[in-house]
């Protein structure tokens, strides 16, 4: 099984404007609500700009002086600024309340997205990738983009109808003077564009560095009891510290950048004040203008200066998620498991027969595990694979259930090749018991009732009873409805096992396979369980891999592996009179 | 937040000097519409060109003036925000690592990760915001009405009573908001588990085709965050508008006023005039400290889940030889009247429910008296969930007795630190880890063992001759959790690790099981010969532990049967029984 998880992050960056597309249109099903906050935030401006505008009405009326006043024309115009900030803040909350709901649709739909796809690639990804890497893309980088979709969006539409709105005022006051802000602006998109280039890399290298945190912690702790036998924690910090490191660093080198960039726009704002001024008081000199145009005009280019403030902080949020957004597309566009086949068969009323042949494989294409094996178990046969640590037994079930497709060579499944079936019904036709055994979080009618969508409480039950768990079961507080804590929590490895095993029996599957299934499961309770077995696998295919003398020696044909060959076969009596290698493996027991 | 300021408090001298530049920024910036005001009202009329220049000059002086504390003092932010946040992480993750097999399964991995990543993200941007806005945002608030009072007493009343109200308002939001973003990161875990639960199980997942119940499944948790993330957006998204709101209408309040006032020959008309510029300031301040707050209920949220990790209590620490128990026994292990429950030390009743195996049974170990001599070896059978494992919990001090008292060397293991206790053990438990690291390393995990020792050990686990069929050998890479290798293979290299440090005592815990017979019987003989380990085996085998001194037969938390193989075969049923199943007809 590769590790190829450094390399996958090497991979050659994306062209961003691809990323904004993709998650534009992530924005695209609410387009019509878009358009609505667009007009709304347009609305909100004008009546907040309209405000100082009906203010200064008001105070021309009060200025008439001492006893002069017309307080009917005043409270006119302070009627009508109520009704507009009133109005206003009404539509900014509606704004708000309705941003925060996109956002948060569109940031759960890309955790949708990613857990589907999950679940379309092939095992392969799973055995090369750090749990908790993947989880990091869902739990941070979406958690960025979202927070960006509702803060940045609104941010920037606000200010950019403020701009434009005091860009038109300013034309129409001073032409002349406009052309100062005509400079600025342009320059300030030039300097954004180009620190782009500096931040978007280090973003990503932000990103990247809290995976490969996440990932690390995630993994050192669950070794979390090994590393306090050991005595292990400094070293384990120590390694920590590490990634912690960097990813202190990684911050701070993209952030430190990154916050440059308000103070530059900001001056840029300063200094086309200080122009406006110089440029003013000349014109004013040669009568081109008047003070009042001038310290309106001055007003409203300060207007200027908070949104733009603003969107060039916005615009680094937008790249920190652009960047997240990156990785999060990674993972969306890996390869999945390759389809089933164009008409491929659905595998029905399943016999049970499967056969091998000349199949190689090897997880790394220049490390064959399995060189060139060829078996053939008829259907409702019972197959034990035996052999040395490392020979390959593991990779025939990876094989045999299509989590892995055979370099070369053949398998069949009722005289047909496993790639023209369907995948699900393909797997559907097997049940398994694995070595590392899986429970999730749910009740325990949950965790048996797994395999089998509509299985009644009747059913469960019955498979936990052939399993001998019933009364296991019973003993606890809340029975079959008893919790069961992540990763099976607390409960023994013979516990879980009996568990899976009831779930392998209620899924009532043609064809078995038990992976070391029974190795952790005390003799008393195995020799139950294997006659409840043998009921099942009446009239089954059965695949086991175990070391249990009494199923070695029941089973119809023995195949002896090693080095990915098979190198002996037969039944136990044919082997054992061979005084071969399965001679010599069983009998070390007795040493 | 106080547990927030124990991780700023080095940095104070940094924070003060980064907040009053800032201040001073903030002040350079209101003195640049001063300069403004002072070019068209004095010199303009003088037609002075050479003085316009000047000021413009002094105005581009200013600008570059600000410019340059304003990016020294972010980046002195950033710069505290990333010390402080990799400190916060650091300790976290060395108290997870500290934590007591009780408390760790109550916080559970996939919540103790969400802290040390988002949480820990959370309370550096915090940090980061509240140095560059946290301060100036009051200081704009503050300062606008102070200069609006000094301006016109009455006036400036309307701004005083307003304020407070329009702050408090926000900050009863706010305050709504917090226990609401708990209950987001709560969601944040619940995927997480999920996601996990998923790609540990992908086999199981994919054989039975759940692909679309596991969607469902994720969906559900994916919809309960959405829901709980709007609640808490929506509720966070009030506050902003409310503030500007009730600052417009102070304004409105100003202008009707203030058209009184200057009816009444009290006020002048440009007084009001000027208060909409302090109006402007003030706003902008409320709205920074609108910020503040809703980035502060999140980082409050976060400080908090971490914080309850940090703070936990040491646990299992030393006791002081008075208050040990004493035995002369000579035995190099003692067990002496045993008893012990799951869960009995947990405090957290809610978690308990869900905890399986600590209900189970009243007692999961009841009254366990045994003694093991030094070098000898010492074999434990029995059936699944019958105690094996919880004796090496109590022995290495994962959890304390409830009842009676564990000897190592004649002395209460209370006593020593728990790393010289458990320095003294090699052991591989049920489940072990293979970490992400060259072989070599965690066969040596830490411990000061060199090359030849590692070759040795791995010689004895019968693990050197996979391992050196690697190009690089023993510096071959792990995968994460070991994934690139055979169950065989991990439980290998774990044993190798165990017997690398020729530890005192050797512990295997049904760690031979995806081993087969002959590599079990080589390595069982590999130990007994090369080590003089006091050693304990837990299996499920009686192949592996037949040979050994004692053995001890348990069932639900008693032993049932001890003595050597001959003795157990002639007095013990259950042991027998187990034998003639295991052993077959043959023998």
């Amino acid at each position: 099984m590769a590790v190829k998880g450094g390399f996958q992050e090497m991979k050659k960056p994306k062209d961003s404007k691809g990323t904004l597309m993709r998650l534009v249109s992530y924005l695209a099903q609410f387009k019509i609500t878009i358009l609505i906050i667009v007009l709304l935030c347009l609305a909100s401006n004008v009546m907040a700009l309209l405000g100082p505008k009906l203010a200064g009405e008001a105070i021309n009326v009060a200025a008439a002086g001492v006893g002069k006043v017309d307080f009917n024309m005043i409270w006119y115009y302070v009627r009508l600024m109520a009704l507009f900030y009133i109005t206003s803040a009404l539509i900014t909350i509606a704004i708000n309340v309705i941003m925060v709901k996109v956002s948060k649709q569109v940031a759960g739909k890309m955790r949708r997205d990613v857990f589907d796809k999950l679940m379309t690639l092939p095992v392969g990804y799973f055995d090369s990738h750090q749990t908790g890497d993947i989880i990091s893309r869902v739990s941070y980088d979406i958690e960025v983009i979202g927070t960006c979709l509702v803060t940045d969006v609104t941010t920037i539409l606000t200010n950019v109808v403020t701009i434009i709105g005091s860009f038109i005022m300013m034309l129409t006051i001073s032409p002349l003077l406009s052309i100062v802000v005509i400079i600025t602006i342009p320059l300030s998109l030039l300097y954004t564009m180009s620190m782009r280039k500096i931040v978007q890399p280090r973003y990503k290298r932000r990103s990247r560095a809290y995976g490969a945190m996440n990932g690390l912690a995630e993994e050192m702790l669950s070794g979390h009891k090994t590393i306090q036998a050991y005595a292990y924690e400094t070293k384990a910090s120590n390694r920590f510290d590490a990634v912690n490191h960097e990813a202190a660093e990684a911050f701070y080198s993209a952030d430190r950048i990154a916050l440059t960039m308000g103070p530059v726009m900001n001056t840029i704002n300063n200094v086309s004040l200080a122009f406006i001024a110089v440029l003013g008081s000349i014109m004013f000199m040669n009568g081109a203008a008047q003070l009042g145009q001038i310290s309106s005009f001055v007003l409203y280019s300060r207007k200027f200066s908070g949104p733009i403030n603003e969107i060039s902080n916005t615009i680094n949020e937008i790249f920190s998620a652009m960047a997240a957004a990156e990785r999060v597309f990674t993972l969306l566009d890996e390869t999945e498991e390759p389809a089933d086949v164009e008409n491929a068969k659905v595998l029905e009323n399943v016999r049970g027969h499967v056969e091998m042949k000349h199949v190689s494989f090897g997880y790394l294409p220049d490390k064959v595990v399995l060189h060139d094996l060829s078996l053939d178990a008829l259907a409702g046969k019972q197959v034990a694979i035996v052999g040395p640590t490392g020979a390959g037994k593991t990779t025939i079930i990876n094989l045999l259930m299509r989590f892995y497709d055979v370099n070369s060579g053949e398998i069949f499944v009722d005289e047909g090749e496993i790639r023209g079936y369907t995948r699900s019904s393909l797997r559907g036709a097997y049940a398994m018991v694995l070595q590392d055994t899986w429970l999730f979080h749910g009740t325990i009618f949950e965790n048996i009732a797994y395999g089998k969508q509509d299985a009644d409480m009747q059913e469960v039950v019955e498979a936990a009873k052939a399993a001998h768990i019933h009364s296991f079961i019973m003993q606890l507080p809340d029975g079959y409805n008893t919790m069961i804590s992540e990763d099976g929590g607390n409960i023994s490895k013979g516990q879980k096992q009996l568990l899976t095993i009831a779930r392998a029996m209620l899924y009532n599957a043609k064809i078995l396979i038990l992976d070391e299934a029974t190795s952790n499961v005390d003799t008393t309770t195995e020799r139950m369980v294997q006659e409840a077995m043998k009921r099942l696998m009446k009239g089954k295919t059965c695949f086991t891999i175990a070391h249990r003398l009494s199923t070695i020696q029941n089973a119809d044909c023995i195949l002896v592996v090693d080095h990915g060959d098979v190198v002996e076969q037969g039944t136990h009596d044919e082997l054992m009179a061979k005084k071969g290698f399965y001679h010599k493996l069983y009998s070390s027991q007795f040493n | 937040m106080r547990f927030m300021f124990r991780y700023v408090k080095p940095y104070t001298l940094r924070v003060i000097i980064t907040i009053l530049l800032k201040a001073f920024a903030s002040f350079a910036e209101l003195f640049m519409p001063y300069v403004l005001e002072y070019m068209l009202d004095t010199v303009a009329p003088t037609k002075n060109m050479g003085m316009v220049f000047a000021c413009g000059g002094v105005m581009l002086g200013i600008a570059a003036i600000i410019l340059t504390v304003n990016i020294g003092a972010n980046r002195m932010a950033v710069f505290t925000a990333k010390n402080c946040s990799y400190t916060i992480r650091k300790d976290l993750f060395w108290k997870s690592l500290q934590l007591s097999g009780n408390k760790f399964d109550e916080f559970g991995l996939p919540s103790i990760t969400a802290r040390m990543t988002s949480d820990s993200y959370n309370m550096q941007d915090f940090i980061r915001m509240f140095q560059s806005i946290g301060i100036r945002a009051p200081l704009m608030l503050i300062g606008g009405i102070v200069v609006s009072m000094m301006m016109d007493t009455g006036l400036g009343l309307i701004l005083c009573v307003l304020a407070p109200i329009t702050v408090a308002a926000v900050l009863i939001l706010s305050f709504k908001g917090i226990p609401l973003y708990d209950k987001v990161q709560q969601s944040v875990d619940e995927i997480s588990l999920v996601m996990r639960e998923n790609i540990t199980g992908i086999r199981v997942v994919k054989a039975l085709s759940k692909e679309k119940y596991e969607r469902g499944r994720f969906q559900k948790a994916n919809e309960t965050m959405i829901k709980r993330d709007r609640k808490a957006g929506t509720i966070m998204a009030l506050p902003g508008p409310a503030m500007t709101l009730f600052l417009n209408i102070g304004f409105v309040l100003v202008v009707i006023i203030g058209a009184y006032r200057v009816n009444g020959g009290v006020t002048e008309p440009g007084v009001i005039l000027a208060f909409l510029t302090y109006f402007n300031m003030i706003l902008m301040g409320a709205m920074g400290l609108s910020r503040v707050l809703l980035m502060m209920s999140k980082a409050n949220a976060s400080s908090n889940r971490i914080k309850l990790v940090v703070d936990q209590p040491d646990e299992l620490l030393p006791i002081p030889e008075s208050e040990a128990a004493k035995t002369d026994s000579e035995a190099f292990i003692k067990f002496e009247n045993v008893s012990f429950n799951y869960g009995e030390s947990s405090k957290h009743e809610h978690r308990q429910k869900e905890n399986f195996a600590g209900e189970e049974r009243q007692k999961s170990l009841d009254n366990i008296s045994f003694e093991v001599n030094k070098g000898t070896s010492l074999g434990i059978i029995g059936p699944t969930g019958c105690g094996k494992t919880t004796i090496i919990n109590l022995l290495m001090r994962f959890y304390d007795a409830s009842e009676g008292n564990i000897f190592v060397e004649g002395k209460d293991i209370r006593t020593y630190t728990l790393t010289d206790l458990r320095r003294k053990f090699g052991v591989v438990f049920q489940n072990d880890m293979v970490f992400a690291d060259s072989i070599a390393d965690n066969i040596s995990f830490g411990r000061d063992v060199d090359r030849d020792r590692i070759k040795q050990a791995a010689d004895d686990a019968c693990a050197s001759e996979f391992i050196e069929a690697y190009e690089d050998g023993y510096d071959h890479m792990s995968a994460a959790h070991g994934a690139n290798f055979s169950g065989g293979q991990k439980q290998r290299i774990l044993v190798s690790r165990a017997l690398a440090d020729n530890s005192e005592i050797l512990v295997l815990d049904d760690s031979s099981s995806a081993l087969d017979y002959k590599t079990d019987a080589a390595l069982r003989k590999a130990i007994r010969e090369n080590y003089d380990s006091t050693t304990i085996i837990i299996a499920q085998r009686v192949s592996s532990i037949m040979m050994l001194d004692q053995i001890i037969v348990m069932d639900d938390g008693k032993i049932i049967g001890i003595g050597t193989h001959e003795k157990l075969m002639a007095e013990c049923k259950e042991y027998q029984d187990i034998y003639k199943i295991q052993m077959g007809e043959e023998v």
